[in-house]
Order: structure tokens, then C-alpha cells, then sequence
């Protein structure tokens, strides 16, 4: 986590049709935000191969994005696509529950 | 205000005042200043309304701009539900005095998968005040987090922390809560924001609402602890506190004239005091109305202003009506100097029919309002709140120097000076009026009950309404008791013949008198010529005599002579 840049972190160059795109807030490095983003990035690279791109937004660096997505927890997930918007709060360490949140799993 | 009414010795807690109307007056000042406010109550109380106006009149009056949070409405919907109460929002965020943000909260959007944090709100939050560098901040209602975020641990935890931060912050914030079952919010918010807890409540008794307010608690500040009514009007929200007005006005010896003559003379010559309140209360049909409508037509001759609030009868009805008796009104309406506003009292409650007294009096700036008539308000409310409302308005007429005449219609078989709702007490002046039924016809009859402060005519007067205008009469008070109407009018009739008879009578005695002495003078002058005759017969007679009498002695000298009598006959003879 330390060595890569929070901004902007691909997995996947591409951009086309099946690729999943996912936002993720954090505010700062903290515990939480560092643990949500390793575990995104697992569960992204268990279930999701490699069609994925995940965008991190660091609200303490540019606080007036938390509107547009209407985030209030820290950390967040938003599934941008496919459609519909989903949201997953958290440190994302239930992986069961992040992959019914993502639609990856139906809810048992 | 009491902006800085702070004690020397105790220095008050800083406030930041509300620019509500009334609300600084019973919390003495305001809120305190950069700490947090509890707003609480149920649905449709007013809570949105009250916090938004906190933020609008802050950036208003006390040029503090503000951030409003909404977690309820849109931004769009706030905009058109606040302009009905003429708050420009539009036009106060494009000058950045106002910042307006939706918060939105979905639950079956988000799935929780671990711990969080609300960093995303205090950076919106932080954001928002940056922008603008607000000083007030309201968040509306932040207990729909609970509704829209799982694990209400984490998130009371998160509470705590956010009220924490805003008062590092220094920000002066209301936070509105829904009431609770049998607490002051449904989530206990009031366990973080312990410095000052305000109430809002609707009830509705006698299906009328009132909305009422209450600081519930307030920490290192006096405060009004009663329950206030406020109102919600076109103008915005304005609490009404009666207790905390006080009697304070400032009174004068000014007068102005009844627009009944005799009336003003029974008042001490001069009528009423202005800014007095002035009651008229009696059965139906007494003339109530009449004596309003005169007040009315003297004040506008002298070219006031005047508002007139009918509950009973429409504008032209009275104007109509009112021609009956001598008085038009109508002119007045043309020169715009009068404005009579008529509406069933039940067509909105007490507090409402409050806020358009208020809305009329503050617009039109009036010097006489008159209500007609306030018994009919009884229908709308309990005896103890009409009082409360009409306190509330005599007040305000009198802080403003508005003479107020109110009517009231006393039910029959009532005692007379009961007034329905209670207001006797503060009424200064109170005419009375009766109806005196005698001999088979109803006579109207006034009198003054009471008038403070001028000394006034303790006779009863009958009142007489005819084409010509209004009159006061003097009742008849004699032998047969007091007598109105055309009794009055017949005995005084009888009383004028009477009269006249005694004067015929006196008259015919002074003609006797005078013939008899003309008749004696006659007598006196036929014995006088009498006596005068009889005086010249006599006295002829005694000359007579004399003459004879002499004749005798010279014939009898003759007679010695020729006898040669002696002297001594001679001398007796000398």
C-alpha cells in the first residue's frame, strides 16, 4: 500500500465492455482505508480476474467529491459498473458480504 | 433583543442570536454561541422551518452565513418550500451566504462489510463551512443515519465524535431530532447534545392545532421555561412569548374622540385613551357593531388609519349595514384608509388567526384595530387559550400605540358582565350594553362599566340608532322608574301636558285676580263720589245753617234795638 500511489491504480488498462469499474473513498491513510484496499484488490483479483479498475479517491485531498457520490463513511466502495450503483462501507473485511454487495454472489 | 445584557459580576454565556421573532426574548439571546442545539419533536412541528430560518435570518441580520445539511429534502425542494416564506434561498447561496447540501441515504443501497467511520460526512461538512466560512450550521435530521447506516454502535461512537468536532469548530449548530416515544428524540441524540434542548410541539385540541415551543433545557443560561406558542406565517416563524413581553409599553394621556359625542362626554369630555384597549360587550343586537363602526368613521375622519377584523360579517355587509344608521364607511375603503378583513374564525386556528392579525397590523400599520366580535373566536378554542391570544394581541397593539376595540357578544341569560372569552380584565374602557324590554318594545341602553384612568359618567344612557347617526339619551328617571323608548317618550309627553295644564291654571288665577281687583278699584271709586256728594250736601247744610243762624241774631239785635234791650245782652252778643 505504502509503495503505490492512492490516486490512481490500475489492474487493467483496458476500458471496454464488461469491465467492472469501482471507486473507493478513503480519507487519508488510515488503518481502515489501507486494510479496505487490500482486501478490494484480493477479492478483485479472486472474482474479477482482470476486468476490472479500481479509482481511489482521497476525500482529504479533494473533499468536494464526497458529494457527488453521496459518501458519508469512510471507508466506501461504490460499484460505478455495471449498473446499478452499489455501495459497500467498510473495511471491506467480510469478504461474504462484499461479494453480495457486488453482486457476485447471490444472498443466501 | 438582549444582545448584551450580560451581568458584571457573571458574565453571561456568549449567544448567537436566533433573528427570530420572539425566540431571543425567552432564550435570552439566542443559542449559545458555537456549541451544538437539540431541536426536537414530532412530524410537522416546524423543526425544518425553525432551522432553516436560524440559518436564513443569521445570514439576514447578522450577516453569519450558514450551512444547511439536509438529510430529508433536496436541495430543489427546500428552495420551493422555503420561498412560500419569502427566504430567497436561491439568491442566498448564489452570494454564498447560505450553503445548502443533500445528504442522501439509502440503506438497501449500501452493505456494510466491516468497519467505517463518518470522515465522509465531517469532510462534506468541512467542506461546506470552508466555502462559505459559515458560522451557523444545521443538520437535518441526522437521525436518518440511523435509518440509512447499519451498526448504530459505530455510529453513536461517530455521533459523539461529529458533535465534539463541531464545537471545536466553534460552529453554532441546530440539530433537529424526531420526538421519541416517551423521550425527547427516538435515538437519544439528546445524550450528546446536552447544552441546550428546544421542543416543538403540534397539538391539536377541539380539532385546532397549535404549535407550541418549549427550552427544554439550557446549560449556564437563564431561560423562559414555559410552553410558547409560535406561529409559521407567510413572514416565517414567530414565537409569541406573552410571560416575557411583560407590561412594558410605554402609556399616554393622548385621547381620541369615541365618534359619539355624548359618548366622548360620558368619557371624561374626550373619548378614548389612544393605545387603549377598549371592550364593547352586550347581547344581541345592542348596537355592538354601531359603536365600532363610529369609532371607525371618527378615525378615519381624522385621517387614520384604521383595521377593522370581522368574524361575522362580510366587508360589504357592514358597509351596507351600516349606512342604516348614518355612517359610510365606504369612502374610507377608497381612500385607502380603512381595510376590513372578514373570515369565519373557523376557517384556520387561534395561532393562525393570530399570525394574520399580526401580517395585517405589521403591513397596514393601522392606529385603531377593531375585532368583531371576539366571542365568536370561542368556536376555535378554549376560553384559556382565546385569552391567551387576545393578551398576546393587546399587547402588541399596545406596544405599538394602536387603539384596540373589541367586541363581544354576551349570551343571553348570562350574566352580563361575563365576557366569553375572559379578556375583562384587560380591557381598559368596557361599555356595557343592554337591551331594556318594557311595555311590550326593546330599548338599547349603555353605560360604563369601567375606564381606567379618567373619570367617567356612572349614568345609564340610552342608546338610540337612527338614520341620523348614533345617540346617547337620558333615560327617563322619575316617579314611575327608569323608562326608555317611546315609554320615555309618553311619559314625557304626558308629563308636558300635565304641564301645561298647572300653567293654564295659574295663568286663569292671575285673570281672576286682576278682574277683581279692577273690580274693587270701581267699588272704591263709586264710594269715594259718594261720599264726596253727600260731603258737598252736608257742608252745604252747615252753611246754610250759619246763615240762617246769623240772620236769626241780627234780627234778634234788631229786635233789642228797637226794644231798647241793655248792654249786657249787647256784650254776651259780642
Amino acid at each position: 500500500m505504502k509503495a503505490k500511489p492512492l490516486s490512481k491504480l490500475k489492474s487493467s488498462a483496458r476500458t471496454k465492455q464488461g469491465v467492472w469499474e469501482l471507486r473507493l473513498y478513503v480519507a487519508g491513510q488510515t488503518p481502515k482505508s489501507i486494510a479496505a484496499f487490500a482486501n478490494l484488490k484480493k477479492i478483485c483479483g479472486e472474482h474479477l480476474e482482470a476486468k476490472y479498475h479500481i479509482e481511489i479517491v482521497d476525500l482529504l485531498k479533494n473533499p468536494h467529491l464526497a458529494a457527488g457520490d453521496q459518501i458519508l463513511a469512510i471507508p466506501t466502495l461504490v460499484r460505478k459498473l455495471p449498473p446499478p450503483l452499489r455501495k459497500i462501507i467498510g473495511d471491506l473485511s467480510d469478504t461474504a458480504r462484499v461479494l453480495v454487495g457486488l453482486d457476485l454472489r447471490p444472498k443466501s | 433583543m438582549p444582545k448584551g445584557k450580560a451581568n458584571a459580576l457573571y458574565p453571561e454565556l456568549p449567544k448567537t442570536p436566533t433573528g427570530i421573532q420572539g425566540f431571543d426574548d425567552i432564550s435570552g439571546g439566542g443559542l449559545p454561541k458555537g456549541r451544538p442545539t437539540l431541536l426536537c419533536g414530532g412530524a410537522g412541528c416546524g423543526k425544518t422551518i425553525l432551522a432553516m430560518e436560524f440559518l436564513v435570518q443569521g445570514a439576514r441580520q447578522f450577516n453569519e452565513p450558514g450551512v444547511f445539511m439536509a438529510f430529508e429534502e433536496t436541495e430543489g425542494e427546500l428552495e420551493k418550500n422555503f420561498s412560500s416564506l419569502g427566504f430567497d434561498i436561491k439568491g442566498l447561496i448564489a452570494s454564498k451566504r447560505l450553503h445548502v447540501e443533500h445528504i442522501y441515504v439509502e440503506r438497501s443501497e449500501i452493505e456494510s462489510t466491516g468497519e467505517y467511520d463518518l470522515d465522509g460526512l465531517f469532510i462534506r461538512i468541512g467542506h461546506a463551512v470552508d466555502s462559505i466560512g459559515a458560522k451557523r450550521i444545521v443538520l437535518d435530521t441526522l437521525e436518518s443515519l440511523f435509518a440509512g447506516l447499519p451498526n448504530p454502535l459505530i455510529l453513536r461512537a461517530e455521533l459523539r465524535r461529529l458533535f465534539r468536532w463541531l464545537k471545536d469548530k466553534g460552529l453554532t449548530a441546530v440539530i433537529t431530532a424526531e420526538k421519541g416515544d416517551g423521550t425527547l428524540t427516538r435515538h437519544g441524540l439528546e445524550e450528546y447534545v446536552a447544552d441546550c434542548v428546544i421542543m416543538l410541539d403540534h397539538r391539536v385540541s377541539d380539532q385546532v392545532s397549535t404549535r407550541r415551543l418549549r427550552v427544554v433545557k439550557y446549560r449556564g443560561s437563564s431561560h423562559g421555561t414555559n410552553e410558547f406558542p409560535f406561529l409559521i406565517d407567510r413572514r416565517g416563524v414567530s414565537v409569541l412569548p406573552i410571560t416575557s413581553l411583560g407590561l412594558k409599553y410605554a402609556t399616554t394621556t393622548e385621547r381620541v374622540s369615541t365618534g359619539i359625542p355624548r359618548l366622548d362626554s360620558m368619557l371624561g369630555g374626550k373619548g378614548y385613551y389612544v393605545g387603549s384597549s377598549v371592550l364593547v360587550s352586550g347581547t344581541a343586537g345592542t348596537g355592538k357593531t354601531s359603536i365600532a363602526s363610529a369609532f371607525v368613521n371618527a378615525a378615519c375622519l381624522r385621517r387614520e388609519k384604521c383595521l377593522f377584523f370581522s368574524f361575522e360579517e362580510s366587508g360589504s355587509q357592514i358597509i351596507r349595514n351600516m349606512r342604516s344608521v348614518g355612517i359610510d364607511l365606504g369612502p374610507w375603503i377608497d381612500k385607502g384608509l380603512l381595510q376590513i378583513h372578514s373570515e369565519r374564525p373557523t376557517i384556520f386556528g387561534l395561532e393562525a388567526h393570530l399570525a394574520e392579525l399580526h401580517l395585517a397590523i405589521h403591513d397596514f400599520k393601522p392606529k385603531v384595530v377593531v375585532l368583531d366580535p371576539i366571542s365568536n373566536l370561542e368556536s376555535i378554542g378554549l376560553e384559556a387559550d382565546v385569552k391567551a391570544m387576545l393578551t398576546r394581541l393587546i399587547d402588541l397593539l399596545k406596544m405599538n400605540r394602536i387603539t384596540g376595540l373589541f367586541t363581544s357578544l354576551t349570551p343571553p341569560g348570562q350574566s352580563l358582565e361575563k365576557t366569553e372569552v375572559g379578556i375583562s380584565s384587560v380591557a381598559d374602557t368596557w361599555l356595557l350594553l343592554r337591551d331594556i324590554e318594557l311595555s311590550g318594545e326593546r330599548n338599547r341602553a349603555m353605560y360604563i362599566l369601567k375606564s381606567r384612568g379618567m373619570a367617567h359618567s356612572n349614568q345609564v344612557r340610552e342608546f338610540v340608532l337612527s338614520d341620523k347617526g348614533i345617540d346617547l339619551v337620558d333615560v327617563y328617571v322619575g316617579s314611575a322608574g327608569v323608562l326608555t323608548g317611546s315609554a320615555r317618550a309618553s311619559q314625557e309627553a304626558q308629563e308636558s301636558v300635565l304641564e301645561r295644564q298647572l300653567q293654564f291654571e295659574t295663568e286663569q288665577k292671575r285673570l281672576e285676580l286682576e278682574s277683581k281687583r279692577k273690580l274693587l278699584g270701581s267699588q272704591i271709586a263709586a264710594l269715594q263720589a259718594r261720599f264726596k256728594s253727600e260731603e258737598r250736601a252736608v257742608l252745604h247744610l252747615v252753611k246754610q245753617e250759619k246763615k240762617r243762624q246769623n240772620d236769626i241774631a241780627s234780627g234778634r239785635r234788631e229786635m233789642a234795638r228797637r226794644r231798647q234791650a241793655d248792654k249786657y245782652e249787647k256784650r254776651r252778643e259780642e
